[in-house]
Parts: C-alpha cells; sequence; structure tokens
C-alpha cells in the first residue's frame, strides 16, 4: 500500500462522515490554539514587563537611603528610603572608587505642587544632573534636557514629562506648547527648557509624571538640604553588576561608619535581580496557562480515540473485507493510525491558525504585546501528531487483531 | 491444484469441544468448478475458511499450488490470500460510497500494483464479470443487487487469484438475478478457465457446477461429477 493510497482512504473515511470528523477536530482545534495563545500572551506579558523595567535604564544598580532611627535610640522607625543618608559626596566616592561603574547620577527628589497658568497640579519633582538622562534612559522630545551647567548654576530651569504637560497646558497640548512657558514649583517660577519622549507607564511609577530640575536648585530652592534621596549608577555591563553593587555596599559602609551590615543605612537595588524575579513569576504563569491548555489538548485526544473506537467498530466488515483480500496487520494499523493522525494534524494546522490570530487579535486591541515563537507553533505540531499517534494506536491496533472470519459476520 | 488431506477442525477444548471437520480429504484441479452442499451445521462455512486460508485445520494437511498452507502464521495466510484467492461473499462487501473502479482495485492497492497497470486490470476484470463500462464510475450503493454481486466478482477475479471462493454468493438476491450471477461463474470456469469453490446449500445453485459435493456432519457423503455429464447430456 503506497503513501498515495493511504492518503486517499484517509480522505475518504475521514470525508464520509464530515460532521463527527470535523467535531473531533474542533478538540484538538481548541486545545492547540489555546496552548499556542497562552504561551504567546505569557511570553508577550514577560517581554512587556522586562522592557519595562529597562526602560529605567540598563545595567542599573540604585542606591536608597535605609530607614531613620531616631536619635534616642529607641528605633522608631520612619521607614525605609526616609534618612538623610546619602550625599553628593557618596555619589562622588562611588564614581571615583568603584570599579566598573560607567556613570553616577545623584538624584534629589519629592512631591510639590506645580502651577502654570490657572491650572496646577501635584507631581514628582527630580533634581538630577546631566549623566541621569543616559543612566536612566530619558529620551528627549523636545528641547533639551538638564545640563551640567544648568546644575552647576543653580538655574531655575524644568524638563516635563508628557503627561506633565497635558495635565498643565491642556489634553491637546503638544510638547512644543511647553518649551519656553514658565511654571511655578512650590511658589518659584521655573523656566520649561524642554519635554521627555513617553516611556508608558509601569507599574507603581509613572515615568511621564516627572518635572525634572537640576540637581543644585532642588536642593537649593525645594528639597533645602545637601542629602541626595537616590544615587542611580550605571555599571559598564550586565557581569560587572554584581560586584559592583557588593563594592559599592562596602564602600558606603565604610563611609558611613557601620561595621555591621544588617545595620546599613541604605540599600542597593540590582535591575537584574528584580528582572529574574519578574520574569520567574511570569514563567510559572505562562507554565499554569500552558498547563490548563495543555488539559483540553488530553481531552481533544480521547475524543479522537472514541471517535475512531466507534469507527472500527462500525466498519468492522469493511476490515474483515480487507483482511480476506490479503491486507496484513501492519496495512490495517496503518490505515487507522493514517486517520487518526490526519485528524490531529489538520487540527493541529487550524489550530496553529486560530492560535496565532488570538495573538495577533491580542496585541491588537492593546491587551498585552504577545510574541508567537517558532518553537511553540513546532511543539504545538509534534504534540498534535503524538496525540494522534497515542490515541490512534489502541482503536487501530484493535481493528488489526481482529479475527477475519467474525470480522466479516459481523452484524 | 487443490489437495486437502484428513482435514479436521475442532472449536473449544475439553468437554465442551466440538469437533466441525471430521477428516476431510479431497483434491480439485485447475479450471474445475465445484459445489461444496450441505445443509448448516454440516461444516461447509468452516471448511471454506480452511479452504481460504482464513482459518487453519486442527490437523490434516492442506496443500495449495504445492504449498502446505495448513500451518501459517496470520500474515502469511494474509499473503496467500492476497496472491491465490479470490472471494464472493453472500453479503457482497463492497466498500460503502466508493467507486465501482476502485472497490475492484482494492486487492490491487495490497498487492502493490502500480496505477496505470491497476485500472487497466479492474477494467478487465470488470468486462470478464459482465459490467458495462458506464457503470465503472458510479458508486457502490447506487447498483442493483445484480451488479454489486457482479463488482464482488471482478474484484475477486482482479488479482488473477487461483481459486474463486463464492461463500453463498446468490443468497442474497432473486432467483433470475441470481441465475445470471451464476452464469457469471459458468462463463468465467468456461472461457477464462478459472477456478471456482461455490459454497451453498440450495441444491439448484450447486447443479450450476459441474462437480457437487456433499457434506453432512463434518464428513463428505458424496462426490460426484456424474451430474454434469448428465447436463452435458441434456
Amino acid at each position: 500500500m503506497t503513501f498515495k493510497d493511504l492518503l486517499h482512504e484517509t480522505y475518504a473515511a475521514l470525508s464520509g462522515n464530515k460532521v463527527r470528523s470535523g467535531l473531533t477536530m474542533l478538540g484538538i482545534v481548541i486545545g492547540i490554539s489555546s496552548v499556542i495563545a497562552m504561551v504567546a500572551i505569557g511570553q508577550g506579558a514577560q517581554s512587556s514587563i522586562q522592557s519595562n523595567i529597562q526602560s529605567l535604564g540598563s545595567n542599573l544598580l540604585q542606591v536608597t537611603p535605609g530607614a531613620s532611627r531616631n536619635a534616642g535610640g529607641f528605633g522608631v522607625s520612619s521607614g525605609r528610603g526616609s534618612a538623610h543618608t546619602l550625599t553628593l559626596d557618596d555619589a562622588g566616592a562611588i564614581g571615583s572608587q568603584v570599579q566598573g561603574v560607567a556613570a553616577v547620577a545623584p538624584e534629589a527628589s519629592g512631591r510639590y505642587q506645580i502651577a502654570a497658568k490657572g491650572t496646577n497640579t501635584n507631581t514628582s519633582v527630580v533634581g538630577v544632573t546631566a549623566a541621569y538622562a543616559s543612566v536612566r534612559n530619558v529620551q528627549i522630545d523636545t528641547g533639551s534636557f538638564i545640563s551640567d551647567q544648568n546644575d552647576s548654576s543653580g538655574a531655575k530651569v524644568a524638563v516635563l514629562g508628557p503627561t506633565v504637560v497635558t495635565d498643565l497646558f491642556g489634553d491637546s497640548a503638544v510638547p512644543s506648547d511647553a518649551v519656553g512657558q514658565t511654571i511655578r514649583i512650590n511658589q518659584l517660577e521655573f523656566k520649561v527648557i524642554g519635554v521627555t519622549a513617553a516611556k508608558g507607564g509601569s507599574g507603581f511609577s509613572n515615568q511621564d509624571d516627572m518635572v525634572y530640575v537640576p540637581l543644585t536648585s532642588a536642593q537649593r530652592y525645594l528639597s533645602g538640604g545637601k542629602y541626595v534621596t537616590a544615587i542611580n549608577v550605571q555599571a559598564t555591563d550586565a557581569g560587572s553588576m554584581a560586584q559592583a553593587q557588593s563594592d559599592i555596599t562596602s564602600l558606603l559602609l565604610g563611609r558611613h561608619h557601620i561595621s555591621d551590615p544588617t545595620q546599613a543605612d541604605f540599600s542597593v537595588l540590582n535591575q537584574n535581580d528584580l528582572i529574574s524575579t519578574v520574569s520567574s513569576v511570569t514563567q510559572t504563569f505562562t507554565l499554569l496557562l500552558a498547563a490548563i491548555a495543555g488539559i483540553s489538548l488530553v481531552v481533544g485526544g480521547i475524543g479522537i480515540m472514541n471517535m475512531m473506537l466507534t469507527t472500527v467498530t462500525e466498519r468492522t466488515r469493511e476490515i474483515g473485507l480487507r483482511k480476506a483480500i490479503g491486507a496484513t496487520e501492519r496495512d490495517i494499523i496503518r490505515q487507522f493510525l493514517a486517520e487518526a493522525v490526519a485528524l490531529t494534524l489538520i487540527g493541529g494546522i487550524i489550530g496553529v491558525a486560530i492560535g496565532v490570530a488570538l495573538s495577533y487579535g491580542v496585541t491588537a486591541l492593546g491587551i498585552v504585546e504577545t510574541s508567537v515563537s517558532l518553537p511553540s507553533v513546532l511543539l504545538a505540531f509534534g504534540v498534535s501528531a503524538l496525540i494522534g499517534i497515542v490515541f490512534g494506536w489502541y482503536p487501530a491496533r484493535r481493528a488489526a487483531r481482529m479475527n477475519p472470519i467474525e470480522a466479516l459476520r459481523y452484524e | 491444484m487443490i489437495d486437502i488431506r484428513g482435514i479436521t477442525k475442532t472449536y473449544g477444548s475439553g468437554d465442551m469441544a466440538f469437533q466441525a471437520l471430521k477428516g476431510i480429504s479431497f483434491g480439485i484441479a485447475d479450471g474445475e468448478f465445484v459445489a461444496i452442499m450441505g445443509p448448516s451445521g454440516s461444516g461447509k462455512s468452516t471448511l471454506m475458511h480452511i479452504l481460504g486460508c482464513l482459518d487453519t485445520p486442527t490437523s490434516g494437511s492442506y496443500r495449495l499450488d504445492e504449498r502446505d498452507v495448513s500451518a501459517l502464521s496470520d500474515d502469511e495466510l494474509a499473503e496467500i490470500r492476497k496472491d491465490k484467492i479470490g472471494f464472493v461473499f453472500q453479503s457482497f462487501n463492497l466498500l460503502p460510497r466508493t467507486t465501482v473502479l476502485r472497490n475492484v482495485m482494492l486487492p490491487l492497492v495490497y498487492a502493490g500494483v502500480g496505477g496505470d497497470e491497476r485500472s487497466a486490470r479492474a477494467a478487465r476484470a470488470l468486462h470478464a464479470a459482465g459490467m458495462q463500462e458506464s457503470h465503472f464510475t458510479h458508486r457502490s450503493n447506487e447498483l442493483s443487487g445484480g451488479q454489486v454481486q457482479r463488482v464482488a466478482i471482478a474484484r475477486a477475479l482482479v488479482n488473477e487469484p487461483s481459486l474463486i471462493l463464492a461463500d453463498e454468493p446468490t443468497g442474497n438476491l432473486d432467483t433470475r438475478t441470481g441465475e445470471v450471477v451464476l452464469g457469471t461463474f459458468q462463463k468465467l470456469n468456461e472461457e477464462h478457465g478459472s477456478t471456482i469453490v461455490l459454497i451453498t446449500h440450495e441444491p439448484d445453485v450447486a447443479e450450476h457446477a459441474k462437480r457437487i459435493i456433499h457434506l453432512r456432519d463434518g464428513r463428505i457423503v458424496s462426490d460426484d461429477a456424474s451430474h454434469a455429464q448428465r447436463r452435458a447430456a441434456l
């Protein structure tokens, strides 16, 4: 029996009962398409979260102050980040003494009321140096970012995030409307010199709802101290981050005269740790979704087996005839296995098409940017063929083992 | 060509054992047209299954074309059936919703005969069985009973088997159609020299053969070709 004959027989058998073949196939279609769509959505969510984290800057370490404890020694904590323990000198020391550091960008931030032309808003005002733009990956849309000269002169200039622009100048305001305008931060006038490009919100901190001013100006006019609220450190490459993190920790422990690392008045956050944590969470989630979809595949496979068993019983006489005219067990097994595999493969192809369409639909609706990966498509094909073989084997063998005499007599 | 010696067939074992064939011996030469007759329970179906290599005897020997086929495995028996035996069944057993041509080609599919030769041989067999060209592309469920049985005969012929075994081929047909089908067998036997074994319980049907073997309770009670001479004398 040639392959062409096998295809012909399979086509004749499956098209003989189109409704039943279609319904059986539907189980596989649903299983495969949901596996593809679920994995695509899971991977899409993972890469979108990762790119959000990466938009904060690449190879980023962030030093933040620890909790301030009051001098009385009763250990009343005001919460992490509240202590005024980090200074510009700490930032300078990190830049000059720690290996593998590409750039250091200290910041002094706070929330202030901001007003322009009768409208006002309350948002984060971040005092930054020129290095901040490259370290934290801030892109300028219009105008320019804070320069070192702005910083050293303590200029009262500001760079706005796109959200702030619309909050202050109306929903239809474009970035160029804001540049050159004067806004009031904490009752002091600042001139807008630039607007940043939109980054999109990530979690709780909206990167677009920010006002940047020179660090010196922030300290002089707004926070009124020489403290910084965070030091952003960019490592030269991903490989040197762990080393830089521990070097920064020991440098600052020394500078702050703390011998016990558990009593440190600051903490160093490593961006990679964050990414790997988030990745493992989303991977688990993707696996969970795929497992649920996988169950529906198994159910689909049982549907195939059910149909094949019915088919074998219905066609008992045909099997008897085929054996009588010389079909071997192998011929019969191949014929029924081919039917099962054809069902699952066609179901698999339709399932992949629907799964890909669903993924694009989810992307088009803007729910999450999905990505259908080639391995998941290949895996789906492999799995569907395998299901055909696994669930088709038993009915096919039953057909092949039939006694031709009894099969021919079957009513 | 067919040489059967001391064939027995026992079903079950111990107290439940039932001996369907109790030692049967006969020979059939090439080109014979033999009817095996007997009432139900006489063992003629069992004998047919053994002759058709669908089953093996409990004891005794069966030589088909000089080869002992009485103790072969299932797959070896399938090979023998494919090359040497053509079946015609009482209930036709054509594939439904399949064309006449395709039905007749089915044994060639398993025999590994190529596409062009396949349809040529199927057409030849259909002509020999008295089917008209215009019916070749009809589906099997669009034919009359007599046509269906002639398609089944063509299917049995297509592999040029040593032996055509017909099991009650007229059992599901009215008398007139049955006559046509039996005429087809006679024609095949006389014009093509096909060896035919017809299993039946109807004397009228058996009369069409040249030799009649009577079975009763698993034994041969008569084996005579005399009626053929009688018929020839008519």
